[in-house]
């Protein structure tokens, strides 16, 4: 008996994570194919595929490898600007939109991968509160350039500039990135299903990862890295695994997110953004993938759902959450929990 | 493992140090010269000198604060030593960080004990076979067929480690919630499970009843029957010390004061002075 059950521990977390986020495509695509769902909720499909890529891959970083990152909002628009920029090179070759989606997603995720491996150089050798001061000075860095950049694209190939807008196109060229006007008059061709098919990669990525050598290694590091040391783990390798993993899928997340827009600057992705999305991580449980993707769909949907409300819809918002936060943190409602887990399986020690 | 710097071999000189009769024709698996470390002007270890033979079971004891853990934070590289040479099965380690020194053959366990509390206990013991379980990241994700198969073979290997504790049953526990002396015993396991031709035991007995000491005291020449291989121990327990320990070395205030065997060194003047006392 004990083999069979011992498989299913972790095998049966990953099921219920897939099914859960099988069954909520399925029934959001229902319900939208019916034409049940409001033109606001319609609208929130793809933030919602968003905000849980960035959610399990902030997770990754947080919750797994055990490091406070306040610039995670940083790659994601590293993803949202070079996708974009990709799919515009690309509108007149590939004609399928899914495959020009697709393409720019995995551009966003290589450059936000390259960013997060030229970032974790410097911020991997700092530990603690150090190192998340500087995912947040990264995030603002980040931030200010693409404020400044400017990208065009004409018969000569693509030119670039920094501050003011020397691109100098040729006749017919077009201006990609507008500096602090961002990107305008995008294809919007972000699907809901694009995000969930971007939400099925995320979760096997992280979850595979967290369940072999690797994923051992990262966790190992966090919860001690003398320890991890002295088995012959080399650390600032695995770290970089993880955080680089980490950015490349908020690249992704970010290029799909650009693209449910027409308009994208690259004030959406702020310190605000980073802390959104640590809030999601924290609340769905640091290392809890599951608990990262309910989280960041019902904080997404809840200032909708709150429209009631009115002008108090923030007020309440806030409040919902100091709630929340309130409630998964006191050993009562844990406890509650647990015991009704308890009853379900009807072991655990 | 393959990008590791090739270390410089140097030739074992005769030393002093006692050895026992079955090693003394093979070299020492670790020889250390005249090593020390200065913390900003405190000398915390100073001339340590130091050999041990193959399959020697060797004692490093001293009153507390006399630099012991220092002398194993030395050899594992978790502090550089600002003089002096460790030499590891003939191998000049100066350079090499904490986790080349466990590829090359130095494991080691802590005092306050430092396990993956929030893994469980087969996941602690896969850990230690990190280095032996051959897959990369892209093979993990992808669950390509040798991720199976590495899998597997770890997992055999790590219950098979287990059960030279008994601990088979403990495996899906997390190893934070296991009792104390589990603990202590898997932090050896772990340590095993990374193929080590040197063990270091930093107080293995601390906190254990009589009857666990006892215990232990089999498991660790069990481990040395069973694994061939030499183990440096931290002990302030003297049954088990002079009971086990083939050859011990006393430090006090950093530096050696005496070195022999359990019953030279139960006469020995200057260590019943420093740490044994009189009434023993």
């Amino acid at each position: 008996m004990g083999k069979v059950k011992k498989l299913g521990a972790k095998t049966r977390y990953n099921i219920i994570t897939y099914t859960v986020v099988v069954l909520a495509y399925i029934v959001m695509q229902l319900l939208s194919t019916g034409d049940m769902l409001t033109s606001s909720i319609e609208g929130m499909l793809v933030p919602i595929c968003v905000y849980i890529v960035m959610a399990v891959s902030l997770n990754l970083t947080v919750g797994v490898l055990g490091e406070l990152s306040l610039g995670h909002a940083g790659f994601m628009s590293v993803g949202a600007f070079s996708g974009v920029t990709v799919a515009v090179i690309l509108e007149n070759a590939v004609a399928s939109e899914p495959l020009r989606l697709a393409i720019a997603m995995v551009a966003g995720a290589v450059f936000a991968a390259i960013a997060g491996f030229l970032i974790g150089i410097p911020v991997l050798r700092l530990n603690g509160d150090y190192l998340a001061i500087v995912t947040l000075a990264f995030g603002e860095i980040i931030k200010s350039i693409f404020n400044n950049l400017y990208v065009g694209l004409d018969s000569n190939g693509l030119h670039f500039s920094l501050l003011s807008d020397n691109t100098n196109l040729a006749e017919g060229g077009e201006l990609i990135i507008g500096g602090p006007m961002g990107i305008g008059g995008i294809d919007r061709i972000s699907t809901f299903t694009a995000g969930f098919v971007l939400i099925i990669i995320t979760l096997i990525i992280v979850l595979n990862m967290m369940n072999s050598r690797t994923g051992r290694a990262v966790m190992a590091i966090r919860d001690n890295r003398i320890a991890a040391e002295s088995i012959g783990i080399q650390v600032t390798k695995y770290k970089m695994i993880a955080f680089v993993t980490s950015a490349a899928l908020a690249g992704a997340s970010g290029a799909l997110f650009a693209m449910n827009y027409s308009t994208i600057a690259a004030n959406k992705f702020d310190f605000n953004t980073s802390i959104l999305v640590l809030v999601f991580v924290v609340l769905g449980g640091l290392g809890n993938v599951l608990g990262s993707v309910i989280a960041a769909a019902a904080l997404t949907v809840l200032p909708e759902a709150l429209r009631g409300f009115d002008d108090y819809r923030m007020l309440t918002y806030a409040i919902v959450l100091i709630l929340v936060m309130l409630a998964t943190n006191s050993s009562t409602v844990r406890g509650f929990i647990d015991r009704l887990r308890f009853k379900k399986t009807g072991k655990e020690s | 493992m393959s990008k590791q710097r090739e270390p410089v071999k140097l030739v074992p000189v005769p030393n002093p140090n006692i050895i026992p009769e079955r090693d003394a024709d093979k070299s020492p698996i670790l020889e250390c010269r005249h090593l020390g470390i200065d913390f900003s002007g405190l000398t915390a270890v100073n001339d340590f000198n130091m050999a041990i033979g193959r399959t020697e079971i060797a004692g490093l004891i001293g009153p507390n604060g006399a630099g012991k853990t220092t002398v194993f934070n030395l050899l594992t590289k978790v502090y550089q030593p600002t003089r002096g040479t460790i030499l590891l099965d003939g191998y000049e380690t100066s350079k090499m960080t904490t986790a080349q020194i466990n590829r090359l053959g130095i494991a080691r366990t802590f005092q306050n004990i430092r396990l993956f509390n929030n893994l469980t206990v087969e996941d602690n013991v896969k850990l230690g076979l990190h280095n032996y379980i051959n897959y990369g990241t892209l093979s993990g994700v992808l669950r390509l067929p040798k991720y199976w198969k590495a899998e597997r073979i770890a997992h055999e290997r790590a219950l098979e480690l287990l059960s030279i504790f008994d601990m088979e049953n403990l495996a899906d526990i997390k190893a934070g919630a296991l009792p104390y002396g589990a603990q202590r015993r898997l932090e050896i396991v772990r340590a095993l499970a990374t193929n080590p031709s040197l063990l270091l035991l930093d107080e293995p007995a601390a906190g254990m009843n009589p009857s666990e000491t006892a215990e232990l005291m089999d498991n660790i020449v069990k481990i040395r029957d069973l694994f061939k291989i030499a183990i440096l121990l931290i002990e302030h327990d003297m049954n088990l010390v002079m009971g086990i320990c083939e050859g011990i070395c006393v430090l006090n205030f950093g530096e050696v004061i005496a070195k022999g065997t359990p019953d030279e060194i139960k006469n020995n003047p200057a260590v019943i002075e420093a740490y044994l006392g009189k009434g023993k």
